[in-house]
Formats: C-alpha cells, sequence, structure tokens
C-alpha cells in the first residue's frame, strides 16, 4: 500500500510538470502565438504597440515561460489576467465557489441518479425498466452539453441539473453494467438460492465486491463535470471557473487559460490516484 | 448485425445520401441572404424559413450536415491513426517503452477534453478565414482525441505481441516489418474500426459545443455547431420548432453511430 501511495504521489508529480510543460508547448508553438489583436487597433501609436510586444517578450520562450510560471505558482502568484489585468489567483478564487456549487452539486446528484437508477434496474431485474433508462441515457449522451445546457435555460432550471443529466447519462450504463456484473457472481446467485431479499443481496453481497470499480470512475466522471461544466456556466451565465475559461478562451488570454488547465488537470489526477489506493485498500479487504 | 443496428446504418446511409443529392441539387449558396425576408416562419419558397440574416435555414442545413458529416469522418480517421501509431508502437516495443508511453497518454487523458480543447483552440487566431476555421477545428479533434484509442491499441498490440501466432512467425526468423504489416495490422483491423466508430459522434459533440461557444466554424460557414448557435437567440424549445431540425439530426446520427457500435466491437 505505501509503494502504491508513493507511486501516485510520484504520478502526480510528474502530471503536474509535464501537463503545465505540454501547456506552455501548445502555447507556444500555435499559430499566431505573437499576434496580439490590441496590436491591430489603429487608433495605438507606434511606441504603444511595441509596448505591447514588450509585454508579451518574457512568454516567448517556453523554458523560460514556463520555468518563470511555475516558479511563481508555487508561491501562489500565477500572473496577471492579459484582458483584466486582475490576479488569475484572485480571479479563480472568487469564482471557485460558483463552480463547487454548480459542478460539485450537479456530480453528486449525477451520482445519485446513476445509483439510483443501477439499482432499481438490479434489484426489480426488470427489462421494461433497463430499456427504459438506457434509451434515456442514450438520449443525453447524443445531446451536446450546451444544449442540455440551453435546456436549463429556458426551463429556468438550476444549472447543476444540467451537469447532473450530462454526468448520470455517462455514469448509468457503466454503473449498470458492474451491479448486474456483479449481481450474477456466484456468491449473488447462492445467496438469493437461499432465500436472501433483493436489498439484503444487493446491500450485503453486491455493493461491497463493485465499490473497486465504482471507485475507479469517480475521477473520470469528476473530469466529465469539469468539461460539461464550461458550456453550461457560459450558456447559464454562471461566473465560475467554465465562465472564466470559455472567456479566457475567446480573450486568448495565456495566463488564464493555461493555469485553469493545469489546475483542472491536478484535481483529476489527484482525485484518479485517490480512487486507485482507496480501490486497493476495499480489494485488500476482500482479500 | 441486429436488426437495430441495420437500421441505424441505412438511417445514416439515407441522411449521407439525401445530403450528397441535395447538395448537387441546391440552387442557392449557403450564403446567399433574402434581406427583405429575415426570421421568415416556413414557406414554400423556405422550408425552414430564413435566420436572422435572411439565409435559407434548409440550405444552410444541407451544407451544415455535409460539412460535418464530411470532416467528423476524417477527423476520427486522423485520430485513429495517431492512435494507432503511438498506442501500436507503445505495445510493440513493450517494455520501457510502453510504460513512457503509456504515461503520456495517461497525462493526455487526465486532461478533461474540453478545457484542453478550447485552451489549444484559443491559442489559433479567432479572425481566420470560414474555411481555415474547418480545417482549423476539425484538425485539433483529430489531434487531441486519439489519447482514448491509443490505450485500447496499446493494450490489443501488447495481447497480440505475446500471441502464439506471432511467437511462431517470429521464431521462423520473419523480420520485423512483415510481422507489423502482415500479422498485427490486419488483425488490429476490428479495434481500429470501432475506435473510428466511437470517435466520429464524440467529435460531432464536441465540434458543436465548441460551435456555440463560437470556438468552432466561422461565419458565414454552415456546420452543426454554427447552426445550432441559433438556439441561444430562442426563447424556449417550442417557441420556434422548425430551428430545432439541425439538433434532431444531429440527435440522430450520433444516436444511430451508438448503435452500430456493439458491445463486441469495443471490446474487440
Amino acid at each position: 500500500m505505501r509503494a502504491l501511495i508513493i507511486r501516485q504521489l510520484l504520478t502526480i508529480a510528474a502530471t503536474v510538470i509535464l501537463g503545465g510543460f505540454l501547456c506552455a508547448i501548445f502555447v507556444r508553438v500555435a499559430p499566431g502565438f505573437d499576434v496580439d489583436m490590441q496590436q491591430l487597433d489603429g487608433r495605438l501609436s507606434a511606441q504603444a504597440v511595441e509596448a505591447l510586444r514588450a509585454k508579451r517578450q518574457s512568454s516567448r520562450n517556453i523554458v523560460a515561460f514556463y520555468g518563470q510560471y511555475m516558479r511563481n505558482a508555487l508561491h501562489g502568484n500565477f500572473g496577471k489576467s492579459l484582458v483584466s489585468d486582475h490576479s488569475v489567483r484572485q480571479l479563480i478564487a472568487e469564482r471557485l465557489p460558483a463552480t463547487i456549487q454548480v459542478a460539485g452539486g450537479g456530480l453528486a446528484l449525477a451520482w445519485l441518479i446513476a445509483f439510483s437508477l443501477a439499482m432499481a434496474v438490479a434489484v426489480l431485474r426488470s427489462r421494461a425498466a433497463d430499456m427504459f433508462a438506457m434509451s434515456a441515457a442514450s438520449l443525453f449522451l447524443a445531446l451536446p452539453a450546451a444544449v442540455i445546457g440551453l435546456a436549463c435555460v429556458f426551463a429556468d432550471a438550476p444549472p447543476l441539473l444540467a451537469i447532473a443529466a450530462i454526468v448520470s447519462a455517462r455514469l448509468f450504463p457503466y454503473v449498470r453494467s458492474v451491479l448486474t456484473r456483479t449481481g450474477n457472481m456466484p456468491h449473488v446467485l447462492a445467496a438469493r438460492a437461499r432465500g436472501a431479499g433483493e436489498l439484503r443481496i444487493l446491500f450485503m453481497h453486491v455493493l461491497p465486491v463493485a465499490a473497486q470499480p465504482l471507485l475507479a470512475i469517480i475521477g473520470i466522471s469528476v473530469a466529465v463535470a469539469l468539461g460539461a461544466d464550461i458550456p453550461v456556466e457560459a450558456l447559464c451565465g454562471i461566473p465560475g471557473i467554465g465562465q472564466l475559461a470559455w472567456q479566457a478562451a475567446l480573450g486568448r488570454d495565456l495566463p488564464v487559460i493555461v493555469t485553469l488547465t493545469v489546475l483542472v488537470t491536478i484535481i483529476t489526477v489527484t482525485l484518479n490516484s485517490a480512487c486507485d489506493v482507496a480501490a486497493e485498500a476495499v480489494r485488500g479487504q476482500h482479500a | 448485425m441486429t436488426s437495430l443496428q441495420k437500421f441505424a446504418a441505412m438511417t445514416l446511409t439515407g441522411i449521407a445520401l439525401a445530403t450528397v443529392l441535395s447538395v448537387a441539387m441546391m440552387r442557392t449558396s449557403y450564403a446567399t441572404q433574402f434581406r427583405n425576408i429575415p426570421n421568415a416562419v416556413p414557406s414554400h419558397q423556405h422550408w425552414l424559413g430564413t435566420d436572422d440574416l435572411g439565409r435559407d435555414r434548409f440550405t444552410r442545413l444541407v451544407y451544415g450536415t455535409a460539412i460535418s458529416l464530411s470532416l467528423a469522418p476524417i477527423a476520427a480517421f486522423i485520430s485513429v491513426i495517431f492512435a494507432a501509431c503511438i498506442g501500436g508502437m507503445a505495445g510493440y516495443l513493450g517494455g520501457a517503452w510502453e510504460r513512457v508511453i503509456t504515461a503520456a497518454v495517461e497525462l493526455v487523458l487526465c486532461m478533461p477534453w474540453l478545457f484542453l480543447l478550447i485552451a489549444v483552440r484559443a491559442m489559433m487566431p479567432l479572425n481566420i478565414s470560414p474555411l481555415l476555421s474547418v480545417i482549423v477545428t476539425f484538425s485539433l479533434l483529430g489531434s487531441l482525441g486519439w489519447a482514448a484509442s491509443a490505450r485500447v491499441v496499446c493494450a490489443s498490440v501488447s495481447s497480440l505481441r505475446d500471441s502464439e501466432f506471432i511467437l511462431r512467425a517470429r521464431a521462423s526468423g520473419t523480420p520485423g516489418w512483415r510481422l507489423l504489416f502482415v500479422h498485427l495490422l490486419p488483425n488490429l483491423k476490428p479495434v481500429l474500426g470501432a475506435q473510428f466508430l466511437i470517435s466520429v459522434p464524440v467529435f460531432i459533440l464536441t465540434e458543436a459545443n465548441l460551435g456555440i461557444l463560437g470556438l468552432g466554424v466561422s461565419e458565414p460557414l454552415p456546420s452543426w455547431g454554427s447552426l445550432l448557435t441559433e438556439l441561444e437567440s430562442m426563447h424556449g424549445f417550442a417557441s420556434a420548432p422548425w430551428k430545432l431540425v439541425s439538433l434532431v439530426l444531429l440527435v440522430l446520427v450520433v444516436i444511430s453511430f451508438q448503435l452500430i457500435i456493439s458491445s463486441d466491437e469495443v471490446s474487440a
């Protein structure tokens, strides 16, 4: 277990360093990196344009840009937004609560919906209920996240419902598959043959075994929720991280978009690693 | 192939054929404006009405469908090629190479797809020509969407590498290139085909999301993503149901792809 934890910590560190570096490379080699929309403004003087160019000069060398970025980041300084001139840290801190509320709430609701539906399908063992739930999940999977967000706007529904719909549509088929597969294992069939009730079978025999594969997808579900958060927040007008990322993308705000991408990567990798450790602990208990 | 899969394949073929025929028969351009009738309701002349700029919505839908339906598979093909090269190399070489490449693939997979995509898209100039915006959007999808497929390809190649027929071929002195092209690649066809079919609807949906967010295909060129931006100006889905035709078509195509991808193919 200790070796696994150390390996996961090393993975997190390596992913953060490499993820940030990958972002820096993407930023630097991208066509148009040296072009600033403001430089095309005919109202600006030659000195002002030169000042704008000089401002971007420090970002031109990949290694220098990334080294400087990581050094400052370790001190909690993520630089300043090129668009609003506000501190990136301040921007993120201001918008984080809204995202925790929308994406976090939506994620929790998605797990509740997916789990309840999958348990209902497993307990009822009804083909009609299974088909209905799978069809609903397929429909939501076929809709762009932005359209589900718009539906929430039109229905005047809380945006976390959109996140819940998007994430639960992905979670449900997996949770259903895990519960069904575990439900057909020999020890479960034996318990059923001995006359144990369906609920007792579910909670005593199915869920403890299904916990390990289910833990493995917690990290993935967070990544899906954060990805869905961008169109949902942008279209529902929620001042969160997703909307900030969208505005930064439209404004080509380099420090903001790089910081957000690294931050989201850290969250996803850390959660994945924590889930791996938890899954290993669960497996150790059953071994 | 089940009857449902056959129906889905027929639906996709029908939509593709209808689009090709409609494009061939279309007399107006997707950019032609009927300035005296902006926001017109459906009529005999304009089957789906006109948009805010007076452009025929049906014409734009036909061209948009043609663009999305032809470029999403091209992007999927590019991503499968990347996946085959990267995942194939990792699986074939094995050992430290496999561990390093797998770690890199895991890294790309950890980055939420839309975050990564809008970050890279944002680095491209936003004021590019419509044609270039189409190429940039779908090239990005193709070049960034290979990671999940690469992992599957790597696992398949790893298991093939240790299979009996490869060991026998190796033992009989078959050179590396022959092993790769004669023995490995033909056996990878089902896996690559399944990954291609999985990638197409993912790319269609992602392009739609990018389009609605204003980071996809530029005006006046239509795509499903740019056509869906019209939904933002609606006051509810029931207020002008004819504006939903592009969404219905997109959902139909994505569900058809989902149906065609059977669990057997995915696990192949």
